[in-house]
Parts: structure tokens; C-alpha cells; sequence
């Protein structure tokens, strides 16, 4: 197994795909990256970094550069998917949602159904979330909970570089339109990445400790800070399991609720604010089908209720932290 | 390899295809549309302001103002300059756009508004435009750095600040979205019968968004107030202007709309006033919007982590040496009878208001951690 970064994982993982299947082809600001002018076939690859290469071995028909049209991007990406392609299209921030949302929500999210299950739209759209980068209130914030919300979307987001790759394959070779979210501060952390054709199924969480004590569900980057926040717990002699559902869309319900019925005790760790969350949702779903095993009331962990700020001090102490966790913890052990 | 880019006075920004002449487009269209004359009365609209612009192209400025307006645009230049350097030590974080070499829009365009009346809405390119506007650089600074002090209060950051005072409007991150808020920026003005107009700023990228048409038509088909100034700088982001878009010709663009359109030299302060001055006097006379293509060039990156691999150094270089808006007027100046002492002296002031308002923008205290609260709604949850 090779050791490389998320950054690398999903590229390498999309040029393998762009080898294998000629359908894929990718759309997106800036991905070739100026290419064609002065910097040459490899430009930049995108502003993170993630197409890097790609226009110099599949050309500027297959890794596209658009304009800064991103109804348009997603509104292509998703036409050519029902006429047969396999198209990953990038928002550059997960923000611009707001400018294609129609095309998300209405278009890509309802073709299978409303057409009598007539078509298939296999778009991969990637979307870069999170906040941490002092990038403001419109540069900064994870959706995922929005575009889990609606029905006839999947949504994954990886939080290591096997499971960028595992989960990307899975995008590419299933069916079904894919949100894939990938927060920025991720793309530079590195582990093992299996070779070959590795695919991790979608609504299959990854329990990244086992402790016993305490369950903590975390989404995204949260996940390494509930990694932290048990390592540190643990020295202390409390257990945590912490469960990374890599997919919100499907949900890996089992996993969840397995773990709460070992422990009695949740934690919900998630970077959007708290109203309508994955957080609210995964306490709704532990108090409908798990609550005679609760032995506390389950916790929180999440950004508060108000937009992301540009200071760096503010956005610290916006971000959920690893000692918030731990409080959350706490908390539920200190109950009653 | 780019296409060197013209020197002096000729067009600034590098383009595919030349332009027609001036006088040539003021031919009839050869285009006979259903048995009318070969050019309406409307089609002569959509070029009229054009060719008014052709015909007096240089705005006059009194040795005063040729020296407001330098003073201005090196202030611009001082500025980001400066702010470039905080970037670099970490004292600025996130997204920094500079403006680096397009001084001579916002202070050409934003000299001819009537403060206190018409108000003015741009994107995220926007510390040239407040500052051309008279605010505080201090303030502007410390929102930079993200302090209390901030015009934001250091919540907005570098693309994100507003000025009820100054009726500047923000200061916006989705590309192309301010341009829909000036629609309503003029509504407003015209409700109010103010006389007043709204500037909305959006740069050659954003020229490619759908609400950008969504606007033209309303505007147009409401009679609205408002001028569109597309600041074409060359480089949608990392994309050069032909790479990105069907019709480079960004004047042009409003043409559908029945919107006139004026192709301007953005890189001549005196030019950029003399097209606002014809623009504006259309607008106020109730005949509805006008799109002003700027053609200007950023010498810095789109921000502060572009690795700019997009166009060569020569491009960039070329530029800084025939096409400087500063330099321009600089030795516009010195032509007038300004020696030289007195133009160091300029420059020395200048470099001192900067040095003040970086000071402040380091020294400002942080905002307070109960400020994620505060401003999310006027009242409270």
C-alpha cells in the first residue's frame, strides 16, 4: 500500500478512472488550469490541486476548463451524464450550491424518479467545504447536511485517503448522482491507500476507534478531532468508539445505533450549525430507535448558529474543537 | 505565448481579435431588418454613447485634479502593496484580492458619482474601490487583519465590507452575484425618484454568470438606473478572456438588452472619467442602463495564492512599463510644471498614510470572542 495525501488519493483515483472508462470526463474553474497559455499542458491542476496532470494525459476534451458558470457546469455535467458519460463536475467551494442549486436540486436529484425510473444520471459532483482557512462567510461552509436533506442524492465525504479513494470509485462506477464533499483542510493528510481497483461501499461507516464508554459520530474533518479528543480520553481511561459514517447518504443507521447500545452514550460531532444537522439527525434517529439504551442525554458538538467569521480568532472559536468534544464526553459520563 | 500586450494609450488588455475601428462601426449595420431603413434609430443607440466617447475621449482635469486623482490611485497602489506584505507575514489571512494595476477605474469612474447620492456595489476585488471612495484606510486595513477595529469588525474580511455612510454597498464572494443587488441598488433610486444611480462593478468572469443577464433584461426592460462597468482585466481567475468566454468584446454584451455599450481604456484615469461622464448623463437623463467595458490589467495574482502560471512575466512586464495608470498621469503631472520634490513629497505622504494604517491594522485589538453572536440577525434568536 502506498502512502500519499487525500489531494493525491482522488487524483490518482480519477485518472485511473479516466483510463479505464473513456466515459469520464471532468468539468470545473481553473482544473486544467490556464493550460494552453503560458504555464503549458500542466498549469496548476485546479486550485487545490486535485486535477493536476490530468488535461496533459486525456486533453482539454476530457478535463475541461469552464467559465465561471457554475448553474451551467452542473446543468452540463448532469445532461451529458444522461446522454451516457460519466462527468465529475467541481464546485470550487461548496457555497456555490447557492448558484446551482436548481440544477442539484430539482434537475440531477429528481430525473430517476419523476421519470418513472427511465433514466440514470451518474454525475460525480465534488464539492469543497469547511471552514479554517479565513475564508469567510461565503467561502466557508459544509453542506452537506442540505444536500442530504433531499431525496435522490448521494452524499459522501471522505476523511481518509483510502476512503477518497474507495468512495470516489464507488461514485464513479455506481449509477446514482454523488455529492462528494472534501474539506480543504483534509487534502494535504496522508495514510494508506490499497492498490488496484479499491471500492468502499456507500452506507458503510468506519469505526476509527473502539472504546466502549462513549460513542462520538463525527462528520468530516470532525472526525479527526473525535480521534484526538478519544487518544487524549483515553489516557485517561475512558473509552470511545468514534464512528465516521463516510457516507450521510445512505446512512449507515446500524453502525450507529449498534454502538449507542454498547454505550448508552452519543456524541454527535458536526461543522455546520446546529439547526437541522446531521447532528439533529443522528440524535433523532438514536431517540427513535435506540432511547431505552441511553443512559444520558446525547450531546452536541457543532459550530454555533451563526454564519462563518473571517478573523482568525473568531473562525478558532467557531470551528467545534477537540477540548469541546471532550467536554461533550465528559458530560455525558458526569450525568445523573 | 501571449500576444504582447499594446503600448501607451492603445488597448490595454490583451484580446484574440482586434477590434473594428471606431469610425467603422459607426457605418450602417449591413444587416436590412424587414423592410426598415438598414439602421434604426435604436440600433444608433446602442452605439451612440460609443461614438460620444470616440469624439471626446479625455476628460479635461484642472491641475487639481489631475493631482486628486494621483494621489488616489497611489494610494490604491500604496495599499495593497502593503497589504501584500502583511499577507506574506501572516498578518492577513484567507482570500486577498488585490487591485493592482486597475487604480484608474474605480477612481476614474467613482470621481464622476455624486457622493452622498449614488451608490456603488462590487465583488470581492474591492479594497481599490472604498478607498477610492474616500474611507478610511485604517479601517480597511484592520478588516484585512480581522480586528475590532475593521469595517466589518474583522467578521467580514478582505472581500466583505460595506459603508452605509459612503452608500457602498459591498464588497461580495459569489462571483457575479452583486450584479442582481444593483438591479435593486437602482430600483431603489428609482422609487425614490433621488435622482440618484447605482455603479455595479463585476469583473470579465463574472461576465459569465446567468443572474448577470438576468439583470441586463430587468434593467433594461425597467428603465433602471444603473450603470454595469465590467472591469476586464484579462484573466477570468487562472483562464484568460478567450479561453473563457464566446464574445470577448464585453461591451457588446448588453447589446440583446438594448443596453448601449462604451469600450474604455481603463488604464487612462482622464479616459475612464470622460466615458463615466457620458454613461452617467444618460443614465440620469432616464434613459436607462449602460454597460461600460473597462479594460484594465491586474499585475498581481487573482489572490494572494495564485502561482500566476497562466501568462508570462513579459505580459505582466510590458504592461508596468507602457501601460502603468499611475506613471501615466505621474508624468501628465511633471509635463504641467510639477517638479519632481513635489512629486517625492506626494509619494512620501502617501507611504506614510499607509504606514499609519498598517500600524493600526496590527496593533488593533482581536474581536471578542462573544462577537459570533452578535450581528447574525437585528434582533436576537
Amino acid at each position: 500500500m502506498a502512502i500519499m495525501t487525500i489531494r493525491d488519493a482522488i487524483n490518482e483515483t480519477i485518472r485511473e478512472a479516466m483510463r479505464r472508462d473513456k466515459d469520464v470526463i471532468m468539468l470545473g474553474e481553473d482544473i486544467a488550469g490556464g493550460a494552453g497559455t503560458a504555464g503549458g499542458q500542466e498549469a496548476i491542476g485546479g486550485i487545490w490541486g486535485t486535477s493536476v496532470g490530468l488535461v496533459g494525459e486525456f486533453g482539454p476534451e476530457r478535463v475541461i476548463d469552464t467559465p465561471i458558470s457554475e448553474s451551467a457546469i452542473i446543468g452540463a455535467a448532469a445532461g451529458a451524464a444522461l446522454a451516457g458519460k460519466r462527468p465529475i463536475a467541481e464546485l470550487m467551494f461548496s457555497d456555490f450550491i447557492g448558484v446551482c442549486g436548481d440544477q442539484l436540486i430539482n434537475q440531477i436529484a429528481k430525473f430517476r424518479y419523476m421519470f418513472g425510473g427511465n433514466t440514470r444520471c451518474p454525475v460525480v459532483v465534488r464539492l469543497i467545504y469547511g471552514a479554517g482557512m479565513n475564508s469567510g462567510a461565503q467561502h466557508s461552509q459544509a453542506f452537506y447536511n442540505l444536500l442530504t436533506a433531499i431525496p435522490g442524492l448521494k452524499v459522501a465525504l471522505p476523511t481518509t485517503p483510502a476512503d477518497a479513494k474507495g468512495l470516489m470509485n464507488e461514485a464513479l462506477m455506481g449509477d446514482d448522482p454523488v455529492m462528494f464533499f472534501e474539506h480543504k483542510a483534509l487534502f494535504g493528510k496522508k495514510g494508506e491507500v490499497p492498490e488496484g481497483l479499491h471500492r468502499v461501499p456507500f452506507g458503510h461507516a468506519r469505526m476509527a476507534r473502539e472504546g466502549g464508554d462513549v460513542t462520538i459520530v463525527a462528520f468530516g474533518r470532525m472526525v479527526s478531532f473525535a480521534e484526538k479528543a478519544a487518544d487524549a480520553l483515553a489516557e485517561q481511561g475512558i473509552g470511545c468508539d468514534v464512528i465516521d459514517p463516510r457516507t450521510t447518504s445512505p446512512l449507515d443507521e446500524e453502525a450507529i445505533l449498534d454502538s449507542v447500545e454498547q454505550t448508552g452514550r452519543l456524541v454527535v460531532v458536526d461543522e455546520s450549525p446546529p439547526r437541522c444537522s446531521m447532528a439533529t439527525d443522528i440524535l433523532a434517529l438514536v431517540s427513535e430507535k435506540a432511547f431505552t439504551s441511553l443512559d444520558a442525554p446525547p450531546q452536541m458538538v457543532t459550530a454555533p448558529h451563526s454564519p462563518v467569521p473571517f478573523s482568525k480568532e473568531l473562525e478558532r472559536a467557531w470551528v467545534p474543537s477537540p477540548d469541546a468534544i471532550t467536554a461533550a464526553v465528559r458530560r455525558t459520563l458526569d450525568w445523573g | 505565448m501571449a500576444k504582447p500586450a499594446p503600448k501607451a494609450a492603445s488597448k490595454p488588455a490583451p484580446k484574440t481579435a482586434a477590434k473594428p475601428a471606431p469610425k467603422a462601426a459607426s457605418k450602417p449595420a449591413a444587416k436590412p431588418a424587414r423592410g426598415k431603413s438598414v439602421e434604426s434609430d435604436e440600433d444608433f443607440a446602442l452605439r451612440s454613447l460609443q461614438m460620444a466617447h470616440e469624439d471626446n475621449k479625455r476628460f479635461d482635469a484642472s491641475d487639481e485634479q489631475l493631482l486628486h486623482f494621483y494621489e488616489q490611485m497611489l494610494l490604491i497602489r500604496r495599499f495593497e502593496e502593503r497589504a501584500g506584505q502583511l499577507y506574506g507575514l501572516g498578518l492577513i489571512g484567507g482570500f486577498c484580492h488585490l487591485y493592482i494595476g486597475q487604480e484608474a477605474v474605480a477612481v476614474g469612474l467613482q470621481s464622476a458619482l455624486t457622493e452622498g447620492l449614488d451608490s456603488v456595489i462590487t465583488g470581492y476585488r474591492d479594497h481599490g474601490h472604498m478607498l477610492a471612495y474616500g474611507i478610511d484606510p485604517n479601517v480597511i486595513m484592520a478588516e484585512l487583519t480581522g480586528r475590532q477595529a475593521g469595517i466589518s469588525k474583522g467578521k467580514g474580511g478582505s472581500m466583505h465590507m460595506f459603508s452605509t455612510e459612503h452608500r457602498f454597498y459591498g464588497g461580495h464572494g459569489i462571483v457575479g452575484a452583486q450584479v442582481p443587488l444593483g438591479g435593486g441598488l437602482a430600483l431603489a433610486h428609482k422609487y425614490r425618484e433621488d435622482g440618484g444611480l447605482c455603479l455595479a462593478y463585476f469583473g470579465d468572469g463574472a461576465a459569465n454568470q446567468g443572474q448577470v443577464y438576468e439583470t441586463f433584461n430587468m434593467a433594461a426592460l425597467w428603465n433602471l438606473p444603473i450603470v454595469f462597468v465590467i472591469e476586464n482585466n484579462g484573466y477570468a481567475m487562472g483562464t484568460a478572456v478567450k479561453r473563457s468566454s464566446a464574445e470577448t468584446e464585453f461591451y457588446r454584451r448588453g447589446t440583446a438588452f438594448r443596453i448601449p455599450g462604451m469600450d474604455v481604456n481603463g488604464m487612462d484615469v482622464l479616459e475612464v472619467r470622460a466615458a463615466a461622464e457620458i454613461a452617467f448623463a444618460h443614465v440620469r437623463e432616464g434613459k436607462g442602463p449602460v454597460l461600460m467595458e473597462l479594460n484594465t490589467y491586474r499585475y498581481r495574482g487573482h489572490s494572494m495564492s495564485d502561482p500566476g502560471k497562466y501568462r508570462t512575466r513579459e505580459e505582466v512586464q510590458d504592461q508596468r512599463e507602457h501601460n502603468d495608470p499611475i506613471e501615466r498621469i505621474k508624468k501628465e503631472l511633471a509635463e504641467r510644471g510639477k517638479t519632481e520634490d513635489e512629486i517625492k513629497a506626494i509619494d512620501k505622504a502617501i507611504r506614510a498614510r499607509v504606514a499609519e494604517a498598517a500600524d493600526f491594522a496590527e496593533n488593533s485589538p482581536e474581536p471578542d470572542p462573544a462577537e459570533l453572536y452578535t450581528d447574525v440577525l437585528v434582533e436576537s434568536y
